[in-house]
């Protein structure tokens, strides 16, 4: 009888995908939801780019030549909530999905209905908090760090916002819980946690960081809310509360938020390093330690991102000390892949180009986060233009240079085809030398005395707003033409191999381009 | 292309041509007139160029490896992956650098932490979009918001050019003053949301938080005007609320705190003047004017328009236009959760009588009637 149901089940095996737009609603498919997950992530990371947009044409000038200061500070605040929540996060869960389960030898995610509706809450999600641009009063304008009593001011879209964050944190939630139980329980007989890619391991630590911190935001969100609607007063000194306790409980989710928006960009790089410079990743266990170190730090650095409340004085030097501590095992990573450059036989394709443009231009931007941890002079630099220069340096230059290094690399593996290699170069050059244009002069604006989200300013900052700007309107181009590129690979072009690449080790090589629509029916071989 | 090619060489040169037009723009933090501003640029030059130094080395690496560690120079991959030497060495290093680079800083930190043996305090506070001055002991209360010139420019299409207003932005109409080479010790607190109060000049900004008192303090070397702005988003017009602080000598100082008192005396006389024998409505309604441009317009607008959605218009507003005892009321004690605030914490009797009886009989409406200020007295 048993062998009888085998055999049934046998010839149902490869019956793939169902047609047409159901396809992607019902599907429970790792590489459907992968897709999924890619797609509406640059739709959110052009929707997001459009409002960056708004933001550098507003400051081309000094004077106020095109929006109201209110529009401009919805643009900046929900600029940020569509950048991280809905384009690079989902970026990498989409990557996750997609390569998780192939990298660890298993067929699909561990729990692939959940995973389905972890994707479908996004775009809900982001169609209500963009819906609160037509309410009265406008989408909310106090910064994405929602600081009361400003956010309580906010129109009627504000409870929306809450929902939308609240929606957004459950999908994450339940995409973390799928990323542990994956890697946990689908790994093939033979792939110990130690032998598991780099990519594999940032991401489970992740996950952990999702689950601890994504409740503790909707805690703070929630309590904006009753603060707002039920008379509570959290986070109102009037009624016996603390504005500055907000602000405590949002950066003890936001500064891990930060390592859940960079480590999986780590272990991407991790993975492309070593195929082009035809070298074994060096320094494979330092790399592990150094990201769970990176992990823990971030749970006690969080008061860095308020020096200027008025903490005691032990509580500023704690959170300083702390937080130059990150600086450690960061450099760490740095010189683990520098040496794995190092008396390698590197090549320069698209994925290693952005990849190298990471490793450069994420330093540089911890390079700055170094000087911001010096809290005397972090005094200066608090809430200016150079704060805007450090974190798009880490977060574009860093986690949206590594996506982008991700796509051209698996995008062969994805579709079968290879993509123009000219214009990956192209769209690799035309970025970078743009996104110095745009955020270098922020660090000479900031210190210089530009306070940030403000949307006119004194004319002596005329000359580097300027340059910004043309940077700016040059890399949002330099992304439409990304988008073009994605859009022909997908369409055809010259057929991938299975390897792809010449130095690339992996399983994710060892099955056909595109792969089969279930990974490893039967567990690969681990050597 | 060409098209993307002539919009760059645009750009590039008509940058280059107004940098010729204002030429003074900074390249690095001001060093400052305090002996913290100082200390807090040296800190920032020494982590500045130990990252330079940290750098040439790491790029430096990764540039010669690039150049000559390439497939195409012909460069056979070595296959070492591992060096617990090297992983202790870069851990080493790093935490020892750090070490060095904490010890002046924390030094720093403790000075600028100790506000005591001050000279005078000065309580300031921030409001949605201006900032209050109040000198502890020494009578002298007043408001410092944007100057007028900068915030006819700063309108939507004004077709102003920022560049023919002084100091654009960066003025305000009365600015705060301080003695040279005196300890002052600033108490911030805001009344509505969270504001920061800095002028890069002294090395520092501290935010200003309703229901909290921060301690900060500065002690000036040379006399001079410096200028600054909140630092912390505040709302719609938190770009639009500069700091101007005038340093005067001990003499110049004495000599402006006695005519501010001066003015304060006279101030309060006229108060109660037109408290006992009332003002006529052309009188409430100039000094409305006065009183509406300088405290509601960056909300309900120049017209009384309002922006919808956000903030009600003025102009035919129920509100106004009904029983006076509610539109009194909304101005005195504000509306809980919104941007209005309670008036009757930053108006006189004289200024509310003012405003409101305004508010009546311009921007659009006409009841007709008009408050005394002896009728809001009552209502305090």
């Amino acid at each position: 009888m048993t062998t009888v149901t085998a055999d049934t089940h046998d010839d149902h095996h490869d019956h793939g995908p169902a047609k047409g737009f159901m396809r992607w609603v019902t599907t429970t498919n790792h590489k459907d939801i992968g897709t999924l997950y890619l797609i509406f992530s640059l739709v959110m990371f052009m929707v997001g780019g459009a409002m960056a947009m708004v933001i550098r044409l507003e400051l081309f000038q000094p004077g106020l030549q095109f929006v109201d200061p209110g529009f401009f500070n919805q643009m900046t605040t929900v600029h940020a909530l569509v950048m991280i929540f809905g384009a690079v996060m989902p970026a990498f869960v989409g990557l996750a999905n997609w390569m998780l389960p192939i990298m660890v030898g298993g067929p699909d995610m561990a729990l692939p209905r959940m995973n389905n509706w972890s994707f479908w809450i996004l775009p809900f999600a982001f169609a209500m908090l963009l819906s609160t641009f037509f309410m009265d009063g406008g989408a909310a304008a106090g910064g994405w760090t929602l600081y009361p009593p400003l956010v309580l001011q906010g129109g009627n879209g504000f409870p929306y916002m809450i929902f939308a964050i609240h929606m957004m944190g459950i999908s994450s939630v339940m995409g973390a819980i799928n990323v542990i139980v994956t890697i946990l329980n689908m790994r093939a007989p033979g792939m110990t946690l130690m032998k598991m890619p780099l990519f594999v391991w940032t991401w489970f630590i992740t996950a952990y960081l999702l689950i601890a911190v994504m409740p503790v935001l909707a805690g703070a969100v929630t309590m904006l809310l009753t603060d707002r609607f039920y008379d509570t007063s959290f986070f109102s000194a009037a009624g016996g509360g603390d504005p500055v306790l907000f602000q405590h409980i949002f950066w003890f989710f936001g500064h891990p938020e930060v390592y859940i928006l960079i480590l999986p960009a780590f272990g991407v790089v991790s993975s492309i390093i070593p195929t082009f410079a035809r070298k074994p990743l060096f320094g494979y266990s330092s790399m592990v330690y150094a990201t769970a170190s990176i992990a823990f730090l971030s749970f006690i650095v969080w008061a860095h991102h308020m020096f200027t409340v008025g903490m005691p004085i032990e509580g500023e030097l704690f959170f300083m000390y702390a937080t130059m501590l990150i600086a450690v095992p960061t450099g760490v990573k740095v010189f683990n892949w520098i040496s794995t450059m190092w008396k390698g036989s590197m090549t320069f394709e698209t994925p290693m180009l952005f990849s190298i443009g990471f490793v450069i231009m994420f330093t540089i931007g911890g390079f700055s986060g170094l000087m911001l941890a010096i809290a005397p002079a972090d005094f200066q630099y608090h809430d200016t233009y150079f704060v805007v220069a450090h974190f798009h340096y880490v977060l574009v230059t860093g986690a949206i240079y590594s996506i982008m290094a991700a796509a051209y690399y698996w995008l062969p593996k994805w579709t079968g085809n290879m993509y123009n290699e000219k214009m990956g170069q192209w769209h690799f050059w035309l970025s970078t030398v743009s996104v110095n244009v745009l955020f270098f002069p922020q660090h000479f604006l900031g210190l210089a005395g530009m306070p940030r989200r403000i949307p006119d300013y004194s004319v002596q900052f005329a000359e580097f707003n300027m340059w910004s700007s043309i940077g700016g309107f040059a890399f949002g181009l330099s992304q439409v033409f990304f988008c073009y590129i994605v859009y022909k690979t997908i369409k055809g072009g010259e057929k991938a191999t299975d390897q792809v690449w010449e130095g690339a080790e992996g399983l994710e090589w060892t099955l056909s381009s595109p792969p089969p629509y279930h990974s490893f029916t039967t567990a690969p071989e681990i050597k | 292309m060409n098209k993307l090619k002539q919009l760059f060489a645009g750009g590039a040169l008509l940058t280059f041509m107004s940098s010729v037009a204002h030429a003074e723009y900074g390249l690095n933090m001001p060093v400052g007139v305090t002996e913290t501003s100082r200390q807090v640029y040296d800190l920032h030059m020494l982590i500045l160029w130990v990252c330079v130094a940290i750098g040439v080395v790491v790029f430096g690496a990764m540039i010669w490896s690039m150049i000559f560690h390439r497939k195409s120079k012909g460069a056979v991959a070595s296959q070492f992956h591992e060096s617990m030497t090297a992983e202790v060495v870069w851990t080493v290093v790093p935490f020892i650098i750090l070490i060095v680079m904490a010890i002046p800083a924390t030094k720093v930190l403790i000075d600028m932490h100790d506000a005591s043996e001050a000279d005078m305090s000065i309580k300031v506070t921030g409001y949605q979009w201006k900032w209050r001055y109040e000198y502890i002991g020494e009578d002298v209360d007043f408001f410092s918001s944007l100057d007028a010139a900068s915030n006819e420019a700063r309108q939507v299409g004004s077709k102003i050019d920022p560049s023919t207003v002084d100091n654009y932005l960066l003025n305000v109409d009365r600015p705060l003053v301080i003695p040279v080479g005196k300890k002052v010790r600033f108490l911030l607190t805001a009344s509505d949301v969270i504001h920061a109060w800095w002028v890069p000049d002294f090395g520092w900004k501290k935010d200003a938080i309703p229901g909290f008192i921060n301690e900060a303090w500065v002690k000036v070397d040379e006399p001079g005007v410096y200028r600054g702005q909140c630092a912390e988003l505040c709302g719609r017009d938190h770009g639009f609320m500069p700091i101007v602080v005038e340093v005067k000598s001990e003499a110049d100082y004495a000599i402006w705190l006695a005519a501010q008192k001066g003015e304060e005396v006279v101030a309060k006389m006229e108060a109660e003047v037109a408290l006992v024998e009332g003002l006529t409505a052309d009188d409430l309604i100039q000094k409305g004017e006065e009183v509406y441009r300088a405290n509601c317009v960056a909300c309900h607008q120049m017209k009384g328009e309002g922006i919808a959605g956000v903030f009600p218009a003025i102009s035919g507003s129920a509100l106004v236009n009904g029983p006076m005892d509610a539109q009194i009321d909304m101005v005195m004690n504000g509306k809980v959760g919104t941007a209005m605030v309670a008036f009757k914490n930053q108006l006189n009797d004289v200024e509310l009588a003012a405003v409101i009886t305004y508010q009546r009989n311009s921007l659009g409406n006409s009841v007709g009637d008009s408050v005394q200020p002896s009728a809001i007295a009552a209502l305090r």
